[in-house]
């Protein structure tokens, strides 16, 4: 009898893990078809750039001072503890190249992608599920407009041209921070701090691949902002929990995207 | 060919998922230049009827012919060519928060038109001038009572001229004189404008003030048809109980159930509850 | 908000994004070091090369004049081959030679060049024919110690 129930209880537990998994499967199936109907209907977003452009109004302007206050504080924060760290082996004149390696490599794209997903993503999920909520989103099909062109791909793609943007002006911010610390407060030698930042750090190797990772995670942030918007049942608490999935599934994409992005990009000097 | 309909669909059927159908073996002729109501409790499928008719959803089997089209021969582009012909009017009138009421009835003629801004200016005002809302022109939507946002996407929903307009309860919600004013606009724009209305409501007077004829939807068939002055008279039971708005009768008030007693007695869906024992006997 | 403003702020957005990655690319990085659009691949064989990695600075009198773009091991001569890129500006003698240097005591390992006397400038594809192993630590200590064995021995058999 005991046995019976365990077998019925595991069985159950099995069909339901299998249904979550093709659920989730499905849905992620739905939301690459999604990006790619995005793609080819970007279109209206080039052509009609003022479109786009009010979005990056609303996606990079309104994002700009928390990144760059958030910048400066990391920036700052990393002078600090840097130098600490640096001091006891004697060579604090590397606090520049600490300082500028962590921001351009990691921490510019990385945080600047979880405060963009917080700040920006939620907003772009909130605002398409409750146009679709409120069936704006259905009047536009029925006025003949793709919502999907008028409505969608012009917020994809300011997001991921505000990304990089922001991605950088972090990193600028955070190198600033490390300066007025560094050198303003704690007394680094300015020259050394710039000449051996600027002799370690590459422009391909180490801006560039940066660059990359943000517009990579601008793609990836947007993506699931404006999915989960689209998709989100039309009711206040579809669009509340769509807005909390998106900062959610965009966080751990943008973790697990950095862990992949870095183990491509930085041990493959080694290999070759 | 004036006397070709403007919407005509034969026997048609639909449903969501296989196991549950909404619409079964609908047929009706809509004649151009008439307003029809389609009347029906909620969830009767009437909704879904407006939308096989405006090609948003795909009717299982029958046909649909739509301004002289077959609307299940389309594919997307021919279909967003039909809906330019034909406006919309939502429940909540669905207006674009983020533009102004201005920019809201000027949306389509941007989007589908290259006409010059001057012209589209002139047409806007036309356009909400007709609806007595010219004044509100730069005022958001948040700003609007219900009653004037729904006139104003009526405004959005006619501007580029329709032959045929769907409106999908479009008295729900409003205070008496904003409902009045909005069934008197869709008769004259309809009469003036040389349209084809449509309207879906389950509003017995608003509906019937302004319908030249009127269909009864029932658990998605059509139970009863004609003039508003035959529906009243009408002894068709469904017709008599949405009439005069009686809670017992052919729709019964009690959700299908099993015995009421199973259920008082323990043995039911409420089966954790304890059973109240002066029943037992 | 007026289309206008949008737009100025974009713009200022836009600048300031673009300023910010100027920034990195200019103060940050050195990017004048970054050309090797223009520069000119030569190939020098090692014995040993260290720890020299690839990217790793070549270096004429101090002066960065290029990076090392790949490290190969040879398997006939069993030596490693070091391709590295020198920048089109600098020229150097076809009889250069090449040593593999550390900066400090245990910095990073770069190559020297060290300019010769020929009249023929060295040219894409060419290969240095004289070249300096890295000295590695553990073959100096255990040089140190078999010397000072060997010394000890000597002291002992002076007595």
């Amino acid at each position: 009898m005991a046995e019976r129930t365990l077998l019925a209880g595991l069985r159950q537990w099995l069909e339901s893990l299998g249904h979550m998994a093709s659920s989730k499967i499905w849905r992620l199936g739905f939301a690459a078809r999604f990006f790619v109907y995005i793609l080819l209907h970007s279109g209206t977003a080039f052509r009609r750039f003022g479109l786009t452009i009010r979005e990056i109004y609303f996606a990079g302007v309104l994002s700009l001072i928390i990144i760059l206050v958030s910048g400066l504080f990391v920036g700052m924060v990393l002078g600090l503890q840097g130098y600490d760290t640096l001091q006891r082996y004697g060579s604090s004149e590397a606090l520049g190249i600490l300082v500028a390696l962590s921001l351009v490599r990691e921490l510019g794209p990385v945080v600047a992608g979880l405060l963009f997903a917080s700040r920006a993503g939620s907003a772009i999920t909130a605002e398409i599920g409750l146009m679709k909520a409120t069936e704006q989103i259905a009047a536009m099909e029925m006025m003949a407009v793709d919502p999907i062109a008028r409505v969608v791909a012009p917020r994809f793609w300011a997001g991921v041209i505000s990304m990089p943007l922001l991605a950088a002006l972090f990193s600028a911010m955070g190198i600033f921070g490390g300066y007025l610390v560094g050198v303003q407060l704690i007394g680094v030698d300015e020259g050394a701090f710039w000449s051996q930042m600027q002799s370690s750090v590459d422009v391909r190797e180490d801006i560039m691949n940066g660059v990359i990772k943000s517009v990579v995670f601008g793609v990836a942030v947007t993506w699931i902002a404006v999915f989960e918007g689209y998709d989100a049942p039309p009711t206040a608490e579809g669009v509340s929990g769509a807005t909390t999935r998106t900062v959610v599934t965009s966080s751990l994409a943008i973790l697990a995207l950095d862990f992949v992005l870095t183990a491509l990009m930085f041990t493959g000097g080694n290999a070759r | 060919m004036a006397s070709a309909p403007i919407v005509e669909i034969e026997n048609v059927s639909f449903g969501y998922d296989a196991g549950r159908p909404v619409l079964h073996g609908v047929s009706l002729r809509i004649e151009p230049g008439s307003v029809v109501g389609i009347m029906g409790q909620s969830g009767c499928g009437k909704t879904t009827l407006l939308r096989i008719i405006a090609g948003w959803l795909k009717a299982g089997a029958g046909r649909t012919r739509v301004l002289g089209e077959a609307v299940e021969g389309l594919d997307s582009k021919g279909i967003f060519a039909l809906r330019r012909k034909m406006g919309m009017l939502f429940q909540f009138g669905a207006l674009f928060t983020d533009m102004t009421v201005f920019d809201n009835v000027a949306f389509q003629m941007r989007e589908h038109t290259d006409l010059p801004a001057d012209l589209v200016s002139d047409l806007v005002m036309l356009k909400l001038e007709a609806v007595g809302l010219r004044g509100a022109a730069q005022l958001m939507p948040s700003a609007l009572s219900g009653g004037m946002a729904r006139r104003v996407a009526l405004a959005r929903s006619i501007a580029l001229d329709p032959r045929l307009m769907l409106y999908d309860e479009p008295f729900t919600g409003l205070d008496p004189i904003s409902l009045g004013v909005i069934a008197r606009l869709i008769r004259t724009l309809n009469d003036s404008l040389g349209q084809t209305s449509i309207v879906v409501s389950h509003d017995v007077e608003e509906c019937f003030g302004i319908v030249d004829y009127v269909y009864f939807v029932s658990a998605g068939r059509i139970v009863a048809q004609g003039k508003p002055q035959e529906m009243r008279r009408s002894g068709e039971a469904f017709v008599k109980q949405f009439v005069r708005g009686e809670p017992d009768g052919p729709i019964p008030f009690h959700y299908p159930a099993p015995g009421y007693a199973a259920d008082l007695d323990g043995a039911g869906a409420l089966s954790s509850l304890p059973a109240a024992p002066a029943i037992h006997g | 908000m007026k289309r206008a403003t949008i737009d100025i702020w974009v713009g200022i957005f836009v600048a300031a994004g673009f300023a910010g990655l100027l920034f990195l690319a200019l103060k940050v990085g050195n990017l004048a070091s970054f050309s090797t659009a223009q520069a000119y691949q030569v190939q020098a064989k090692f014995a040993n090369i260290g720890g020299l990695k690839v990217r790793a600075p070549i270096k004429s009198a101090g002066v960065v004049v290029g990076r090392v773009s790949s490290v190969m091991f040879d398997n006939e001569s069993y030596e490693a081959i070091v391709t590295f890129n020198v920048d089109a500006q600098y020229k150097f003698p076809r009889d250069t030679s090449a040593k593999i240097l550390t900066s400090g005591l245990l910095g990073e390992q770069y190559v020297g060049l060290e300019a010769g006397g020929d009249g023929v400038m060295l040219k894409q594809g060419d290969r240095l024919r004289l070249t300096q192993s890295a000295v590695v630590l553990e073959n100096l200590i255990s040089q140190f110690l078999f010397n000072k064995a060997a010394e000890g021995k000597e002291g002992k058999d002076g007595k």
